[in-house]
This record gives C-alpha cells, sequence and structure tokens, in this order.
C-alpha cells in the first residue's frame, strides 16, 4: 500500500514537471515564427534537451543521467576508416567561423563550428571566449586510439561524457560534416596546428 | 595649431592604446563609451518618440496621450520601471512595446499586422516608430528603482514561465539563454557575458536597455534583443510582445528589482 503511495506520488510529479516543460513549449511556439529556413520545429526537444532545461536550482535524477549518457555514447559514429584526423588549416577555418543555422545565415554556406566563442585554442588568438576550458596545447594529451575516440566522441555528442555539457552535438545533430570533423580533430591534435605549435614536443 | 594637432593625435593613440589593453578583459567598446562621457546619441530617438507620443495618427486620427502604460492615461513618468505588468483591459501581462502596440490600435485605429511588419529596424536602416517611442518612454523612469508587478497571480506565473523559457535548450545547438548568461565572469569571443540569474548581473543588464547600440547606429529595445538571443540560439523568430518575450523580460526585471533605471544605455 505504502509503495503504491509512493508510485502515484512519482507519476503525480513527474505529470506535473511534464506539464510545465509543456506549457513553455506551447507558448514558445505561439510567441514565434517561422523564418527562412527556420522553421517552428526547433521547439520540440529531444531527451536530453528537457533533461537538461531544468533550472539551476532543480537537481536532475542520476539514474536518468546516466541513462542519457549511455545512450549519447552507443549512437557515437566512428569514422570507418579509423582515419580521424583532416587537415588543421581547415579545422582552424571551422574553429573560426560562427555562421551556421540561424535565420540569418545562408543554408547553401558551410556550418562553422565556433569554437572560438567558447574555447582558448591557439595561444596567440586573443579573442576567444571562456565558456569552455581552454584547449591550448590540446595535443599534448596524446595521440593514441583511445584519445582520438574520446576527442572524437566529445565532438559528436559531448553528452556522452557529460550529461548537461553546454557544448553543441557537433556531429549527432548534423551541424558539422565527417570531413569538418576530422578537420578540426587536427586543428585539435596535429603538433604543427597553432594550438600545439611549441606546446607539444 | 600644429603643436595642438600633435596632442590631438598623442591622444588619440593614448586612447586606441588604451583601448587595445582593455581588449583582454572588456573589449575596446568600454573605452569608445567612455569617450561619449554623458553624451548619448540616443537623445535624438528620445526627442522623436516625444515628438511621436504627441502626433495624430493611424484612422482614428489620435495622439497617443491617452494611452495607460499601468500608472494612469497619459501618465509617463516612472511607468517604464514598473514594467512588464498585469493590465486588467487586455487580461493580460503586457511589456512596453506590448502596451504601445494595444494603444496603437485601440486608441488610434491601427492594425496589429502593420506594426508588426516592421517594429524593429534592420541594420543600416533609420530606427522605427517602436524604438522611438520605447527610448523616450524608457528615458522617463531614468533614476527610479525597478519595480516590476509581483503582485497579480498572471504576474507571477509570468515570473515562473520567464524562468522556465530562460533554462529551455532546444534547436539544433541546444542553446538556451542560461548558456551564455547563467555564469558569472565569463566571455563568447571578447565580450562579456552578465549573468542575468543574479540580481548585480541582471541589474547592469535590465537597466540599460533599451541602449543606442554603437555598432549599428540605432537604438535597440529589449524586446529586439530577446528576439536577437533566439536568432543567435537558432530558433524561429520571436513575436514583438508576445507571451515568451514578456515572460523573459518579467524574469529579468524582477531579477534586477531594485536596481535604478539607467537607459537608454550606450553599448557596443
Amino acid at each position: 500500500m505504502k509503495i503504491l503511495k509512493q508510485v502515484c506520488l512519482l507519476m503525480l510529479v513527474l505529470s506535473a514537471q511534464g506539464a510545465r516543460a509543456d506549457a513553455a513549449a506551447e507558448t514558445l511556439k505561439s510567441s514565434m515564427v517561422e523564418k527562412n529556413a527556420v522553421t517552428l520545429e526547433r521547439v520540440e526537444r529531444d531527451a536530453i534537451q528537457v533533461f537538461c532545461s531544468k533550472p539551476r536550482s532543480v537537481v536532475g535524477d542520476p539514474d536518468e543521467a546516466a541513462a542519457l549518457r549511455e545512450a549519447a555514447l552507443s549512437a557515437v559514429t566512428l569514422p570507418g576508416d579509423d582515419d580521424f584526423l583532416g587537415d588543421w588549416r581547415k579545422g582552424l577555418e571551422v574553429a573560426s567561423n560562427g555562421r551556421g543555422l540561424q535565420y540569418t545565415d545562408d543554408p547553401a554556406q558551410a556550418n562553422g563550428g565556433n569554437c572560438y566563442a567558447c574555447h582558448q585554442l591557439d595561444p596567440e588568438e586573443m579573442a576567444y571566449g571562456t565558456l569552455g576550458p581552454s584547449l591550448s596545447g590540446y595535443g599534448a594529451r596524446g595521440r593514441g586510439l583511445p584519445m582520438l575516440q574520446y576527442t572524437w566522441t566529445k565532438l559528436w555528442n559531448t553528452h556522452a561524457y557529460n550529461t548537461c555539457s553546454h557544448m553543441p552535438r557537433f556531429g549527432a545533430a548534423g551541424i558539422l560534416t565527417q570531413q569538418q570533423l576530422k578537420d578540426v580533430m587536427a586543428f585539435l591534435l596535429d603538433p604543427e596546428s597553432p594550438v600545439n605549435r611549441g606546446l607539444v614536443p | 595649431m600644429k603643436v595642438r594637432w600633435a596632442g590631438g593625435i598623442t591622444s588619440l593613440v593614448l586612447v586606441w592604446l588604451a583601448g587595445w589593453t582593455a581588449a583582454e578583459t572588456d573589449g575596446v567598446f568600454d573605452e569608445y563609451r567612455a569617450m561619449f562621457g554623458d553624451d548619448n546619441p540616443a537623445v535624438f530617438v528620445i526627442d522623436e518618440g516625444e515628438e511621436l507620443w504627441f502626433t495624430r495618427a493611424g484612422p482614428k486620427s489620435a495622439t497617443l496621450e491617452q494611452c495607460d502604460l499601468g500608472l494612469g492615461p497619459g501618465i509617463v513618468q516612472g511607468a517604464y520601471a514598473q514594467l512588464p505588468r498585469y493590465f486588467e483591459d487586455v487580461n493580460l501581462v503586457q511589456d512596453l512595446e506590448a502596451r504601445l502596440e494595444h494603444c496603437m490600435v485601440t486608441q488610434q485605429g491601427r492594425s496589429s499586422e502593420t506594426i508588426h511588419a516592421r517594429p524593429y529596424s534592420l541594420r543600416g536602416d533609420l530606427g522605427t516608430e517602436m524604438e522611438a517611442l520605447v527610448a523616450w518612454v524608457a528615458e522617463q523612469s531614468r533614476g527610479l528603482p525597478i519595480a516590476p508587478g509581483q503582485s497579480h497571480p498572471e504576474e507571477r506565473s509570468a515570473y515562473v514561465l520567464g524562468e522556465s523559457l530562460f533554462f529551455f535548450r532546444a534547436g539544433p545547438h541546444d542553446f538556451s539563454c542560461a548558456t551564455c548568461h547563467g555564469q558569472e565572469g565569463k566571455r563568447i569571443r571578447l565580450q562579456s557575458l552578465p549573468d542575468l540569474t543574479d540580481h548585480s548581473g541582471a541589474a547592469a543588464a535590465y537597466a540599460t536597455w533599451p541602449a543606442y547600440r554603437i555598432s549599428q547606429g540605432i537604438v535597440r529595445t529589449m524586446g529586439w534583443r530577446m528576439r536577437d538571443c533566439f536568432r543567435q540560439q537558432r530558433m524561429p523568430e520571436l513575436v514583438m510582445g508576445s507571451e515568451a518575450s514578456v515572460a523573459l523580460q518579467t524574469y529579468l526585471a524582477v531579477n534586477a528589482a531594485g536596481a535604478k533605471m539607467a537607459a537608454p544605455g550606450l553599448k557596443r
């Protein structure tokens, strides 16, 4: 009887939370208009987005967080040819480009990764953001297969390791192409890349 | 004359150098802003807004003089600092932009469609009527404490809704307002980001909107700022005066409550 009561209570709490989240989504839908390539479908959220939309005062269920990380990790697509590293020069362009997927952007142009908005990379570049950690000298962490797979996974779907990381899912969400991701990998890991030059033996 | 020129150039170089050093922290815009002193190009827009308030317009050929911004018909002094608030005549919480639209429709007989066709100017445009009116009305609250309505249940639910919208992650990039504005002391590229969940961050930001944007040469409103944040979040276009826009502004205004209005501000 006690258990039944608890289950009922839990269902009540969950449906109340769901109703509030839906209210926010419905409000956004009625408060926004589609513009150029950007449709109202963008208001719809997946499980990760719903879980990570809680105000800071609300602590998420750790089991649900673990399940979301697991689901993200198992859905990562690694490059088939085990060839993780592209051209760091092109990766630099991707890291510096903040355009893509806004209604003011030209959908015919390649999307950027906008890494510099949040991360320090080339230590000579002063215009870097601090929302994410500094990645200067990232290549010092090594270039073995586990490191390549780890870095690729972080770029593909950061939630595989950090449930509510602020970083976009560059691979899983289709923001960057496989080739662009390889180029960003090279920008991060190539000893000749300005991220590592002089910092990595 | 030559000496004065040399002095002028030297001080210009010094200002430039000072700006360059400051770029590490808060950008050259702070230095540039300091050069304005108490001057703000928004004064011309404020004058235009005042003129528009007293100008007959629309099919009813009426002015906005009888518009009730919350403190009674025609009372502009102090009205902005107490918005958003609940208005009984429409049974809605409204921000200044929604309220001005309401007055244009009911008192001047104009259509919402026309007002929404271009509420905010595009880059390089001349400013809009809405921007000028907002600049003037906001200026009439300068120095007064921010005190949005929170006594009516609708006002309190607008705050709760605003908070959930602030943390709402969606779109291809999974961004929310909180992605950039939920932590203290962060920056995007060189631009410092206020923590809007915190009183001091919200106060510094809210008190200075609307603002003259130096980089765009026009006055921008708080409603425009909400729209532009959603654009950068890769979301669809936010409608001026919509429920989401008003709820978010309520969330920010309540977080900022008590601080003194200092708008129109001067921003990068």
